[in-house]
C-alpha cells in the first residue's frame, strides 16, 4: 500500500521534474561538458581542436604559455583582474544606488509602490542593444551629457566619456540596477517597522538601529543581490564593446573574441571554465557561511 | 538601584490637551486623540481601556514618540517630552507583537538597550541574568527567539523593556497573542513584577477582564476622549456614561423618565414594565434619566435581596432562556415591551432555577439602593 504510493509519488515528482531536468541536461550540462573537455584540449591550427592533452590554456592565462612562440605575458590575468575588479565595481555602486531607493519605495503607499516598481523593470521591455546605444548617444561628446555641461558652463571642452572605463561601469550599473534592487527590496519589505520602533524604544539612534538591526536582517537581500549582479557583470561582454570601445578590453570580450575571431576555442573554453570557478568560489563562501548560521541555530536549539 | 524617592508622585505622567487627527483613505479626518487630558502617579498601574479605534494604542506611541500629537503636551516627571525623540525618553515598551530581533540571541534582545548605550560586557551580561531570571528565563541567553513559544517570547519582550529600568513602561496588548491560562497567569506577574520594579506601568487593551485585574486604576477610551477614569470597582459599579456601562461587564439599561421625587427617591418610568424605584439619588420630576442594574445585581426571590432596610422591587417578564454557566444561572426575561434583560443567578441548590420553563412568568428583585443611575448625558 505505501509502497504504492510511494511509487506514485515518483511517478509524480518524474512528471513534474522531468522536462526542466532534460532541457538542463541537454542544453546545460551537456555544453559545459564540451567546454570542459575542449579547454584541455590542443587548438587546432585553423580552428577545431586536436585531440591532444594540452595544459597551456591555463598556462596561457596565467602568462605562461607554451614556452616555444609566447614568451611570459601578463595581458590575460591583467584583463582577468580588471573584469573583477569591474564587476565588483558595477555591485558596489548598484547596491548604493538601489538600497537607499528600495527603502524609499518600501515606505511608499501600496499603489505608488508597485508603479515604481514597474518603473524600475522598465527597461526589460526594450532591447539591450537599444538601451546601450542611447547611453552612446548621452555620453559621446556632442551627446546629451555633453552639452549640458557646455550650455551650464560647467565645463569649457567636452569631457571625454565614451570609451573609458567609466562609461562601462555606467552602462553595466545601469543594466544590473533591477537585479540588485528587487531582491535588496523583498528584504527590506519583509523588515517590520516594529522592529525599528523597538530598537528606537531601547535607545538606539539612526545610525546604532541601522548597524544592528536594518543591516543584518537586509543583508541576505544585499548578498543575493550581489551575487546575482556580480556573475553577469564577470563575464559582461556587449557593455565593455559597445560604451567600452576596443580600448577596454574585458574577460567577456576576449571569450568572445576567442570563439568568434581567433577561432581558439580551447583558450575561449578555458576562460569560461576560469570566470566559472571564481564564480563557484564566491558561491561556496556564501553557501558555507548561510550553513553555519543555521548549524549554529540548530545546535542551540539540541542544547 | 531603587530611586530612593520612588514614592508615589501625584503626576507622574501628565497628557494636556493631546490631540491628533489622522485622514482616513477615504478623505475624511478621524479624531484619534480629541483634547485628551490623563496623569499617572508614580508606581501606579494604569490601564487605558476601549474597544478598537479609540485611541489608546495611539495615545501610548504617543508617549513613546513614535507618534506626533497635533497639539498638546506631554510631561513625563517634569520634563516636556513633545520634542525629545523616542530614542531619548525615559519610556520602554512592550509590542504587542513583541517585536524581538530575529537575528539576535535572547541575551542580545534583552541586553540591546544596554548595548546601545555602551555599558560594560561583564555589567551588561550580570544585568541580562539577573533580568532573565526577573521573568523566570534563567540560562536562556544563547537561545533565538524563534526556538521559544509565545509565553517565553513575551517574557523575553518584557525583560528587553525593564532591564534599563525606565520611568515608566508601556505594554501595548502585550497578552492578546496568549491562551487564556497563560493569559491569566502573566496578568498575575505582571502585577507583581510592577510592585517589584516600582515603576508606573500604562497596560492598552480592549479586554475588560484583563484591565480590572491588574489595574489600579483604569481610563476607559472612546473616539479619542476618556469617558472615564477610576480604579476598577468605581467603574464598574458607577459607570459615568452609557458607553461605559455598555463596555464594561454586562448591564440592563433603562432609559425612561421620572415621575416621582422626593426625598432622594425616585420613581422612574420605562415602558418596561412597572416604574422603577430608587433611593439615595438626586433626581427631580421629570427628568430624562437611564438606570443600570448589572446581571447579578437581580435576585429570584425578595427575601434574598439584602436592601439595607430601603425596600425592594420587583421586575417580571417572560423567561425566554435559563442556562446553567458553571456557578451562575444565566437567565434571560422578556419584557412586557419586548425588551429583554438579562440576570446572574447565583443559585445554591440549582432545582429553583432548573425548574423554570421558557414562557414561564418570573420576577427578578432588586435593592432600591443597588440600581445605578448615569449622570444626564451632554452629548447622545
Amino acid at each position: 500500500m505505501s509502497r504504492m504510493i510511494e511509487g506514485r509519488r515518483r511517478a509524480i515528482l518524474a512528471i513534474l521534474l522531468g522536462p526542466v531536468t532534460l532541457f538542463l541536461g541537454v542544453f546545460f550540462l551537456g555544453p559545459l561538458l564540451i567546454m570542459l573537455i575542449y579547454s584541455w584540449l590542443e587548438p587546432g591550427l585553423y580552428g577545431g581542436v586536436e585531440w591532444n592533452f594540452y595544459h597551456h590554456n591555463f598556462g596561457r592565462i596565467l602568462g605562461w604559455a607554451d614556452g616555444e612562440i609566447e614568451e611570459f605575458d601578463v595581458v590575460y590575468i591583467e584583463i582577468f583582474f580588471r573584469s573583477v575588479r569591474l564587476a565588483l565595481t558595477t555591485v558596489g555602486v548598484s547596491l548604493l544606488v538601489c538600497y537607499p531607493a528600495a527603502f524609499w519605495i518600501s515606505r511608499l503607499e501600496e499603489r505608488w509602490k508597485n508603479l515604481f516598481i514597474f518603473l524600475i523593470t522598465l527597461p526589460f521591455f526594450v532591447s539591450l542593444i537599444v538601451r546601450l546605444f542611447a547611453w552612446v548617444l548621452i555620453l559621446r561628446p556632442t551627446g546629451f551629457f555633453n552639452q549640458v555641461l557646455l550650455g551650464l558652463g560647467v565645463i569649457s571642452e567636452p569631457i571625454n566619456l565614451i570609451f573609458t572605463p567609466t562609461a562601462v561601469v555606467i552602462g553595466m550599473v545601469y543594466i544590473m540596477i533591477p537585479f540588485m534592487f528587487l531582491p535588496i527590496y523583498a528584504s527590506i519589505e519583509k523588515l517590520q517597522s516594529s522592529l525599528l520602533e523597538a530598537s528606537a524604544d531601547l535607545g538606539g539612534n539612526r545610525l546604532q538601529t541601522f548597524r544592528r538591526v536594518i543591516l543584518p536582517l537586509t543583508l541576505p537581500g544585499i548578498i543575493g543581490g550581489s551575487i546575482i549582479v556580480f556573475i553577469p557583470s564577470l563575464g559582461n561582454f556587449v557593455v565593455p564593446s559597445l560604451l567600452g570601445g576596443a580600448k577596454v578590453v574585458m574577460i567577456g570580450n576576449l571569450v568572445e573574441h576567442q570563439f568568434l575571431y581567433a577561432r581558439n576555442w580551447p583558450f575561449g573554453a578555458a576562460l569560461s571554465m576560469v570566470i566559472m570557478a571564481v564564480v563557484l568560489f564566491f558561491l561556496m563562501i556564501y553557501v558555507r557561511m548561510m550553513m553555519r548560521d543555521d548549524a549554529a541555530v540548530s545546535a542551540q536549539t539540541r542544547g | 538601584m531603587h530611586d530612593s524617592d520612588a514614592g508615589p508622585k501625584a503626576r507622574f505622567l501628565e497628557i494636556r490637551e493631546a490631540s491628533k487627527r489622522f485622514v482616513t483613505p477615504e478623505g475624511g479626518a478621524v479624531n484619534a486623540l480629541d483634547a485628551l487630558s490623563i496623569s499617572v502617579r508614580g508606581n501606579e498601574f494604569i490601564t487605558l481601556l476601549g474597544p478598537s479605534g479609540c485611541g489608546k494604542t495611539t495615545l501610548l506611541r504617543a508617549v513613546s514618540g513614535f507618534e506626533d500629537l497635533d497639539s498638546g503636551s506631554i510631561v513625563i516627571d517634569g520634563h516636556d517630552m513633545v520634542r525629545v525623540p523616542a530614542h531619548k525618553r525615559p519610556v520602554n515598551t512592550v509590542f504587542q507583537s513583541y517585536a524581538l530581533f530575529p537575528h539576535l540571541s535572547i541575551g542580545d534582545n534583552v541586553g540591546y538597550s544596554l548595548d546601545v548605550a555602551g555599558v560594560a560586557r561583564a555589567e551588561r551580561n550580570t544585568r541580562v541574568g539577573q533580568t532573565l531570571e526577573m521573568v523566570g528565563l534563567s540560562g536562556m541567553e544563547r537561545r533565538r527567539p524563534r526556538q521559544l513559544s509565545g509565553g517565553q517570547q513575551q517574557r523575553v519582550a518584557l525583560a528587553r523593556a525593564i532591564i534599563n529600568r525606565p520611568k515608566l513602561l508601556l505594554l501595548d496588548e502585550p497578552l492578546s497573542a496568549l491562551d487564556k491560562n497563560l493569559r491569566q497567569s502573566m496578568q498575575l506577574e505582571l502585577k507583581t513584577l510592577q510592585n517589584e520594579l516600582g515603576i508606573s506601568f500604562v497596560f492598552v487593551t480592549h479586554d475588560q477582564e484583563e484591565a480590572l485585574t491588574m489595574s489600579d486604576r483604569v481610563a476607559v477610551l472612546d473616539e479619542g476622549r476618556i469617558q472615564q477614569m477610576g480604579d476598577p470597582t468605581e467603574i464598574y459599579d458607577r459607570p459615568s456614561n452609557i458607553f461605559v456601562a455598555r463596555f464594561i461587564g454586562e448591564s440592563n439599561i433603562f432609559h425612561g423618565h421620572v415621575v416621582r421625587a422626593n426625598g432622594g427617591r425616585a420613581e422612574i418610568e420605562t415602558g418596561a414594565g412597572p416604574n422603577l424605584t430608587l433611593v439615595g439619588v438626586n433626581l427631580q420630576t421629570g427628568m430624562q434619566t437611564s438606570v443600570v442594574i448589572r446581571p447579578e445585581w437581580f435576585q429570584l426571590s425578595a427575601d434574598e435581596v439584602r436592601d439595607g432596610g430601603e425596600g425592594r422591587s420587583s421586575i417580571s417578564g417572560r423567561l425566554r432562556q435559563a442556562v446553567f454557566v458553571g456557578t451562575d444561572f444565566r437567565v434571560i426575561l422578556e419584557l412586557a415591551d419586548g425588551s429583554e434583560i438579562k440576570a446572574t443567578i447565583r443559585d445554591q441548590r440549582r432545582d429553583r432555577v432548573a425548574a423554570l420553563r421558557s414562557g414561564d412568568t418570573v420576577e427578578l428583585w432588586y435593592p432600591h439602593s443597588g440600581p445605578h443611575v448615569i449622570p444626564q448625558e451632554t452629548s447622545a
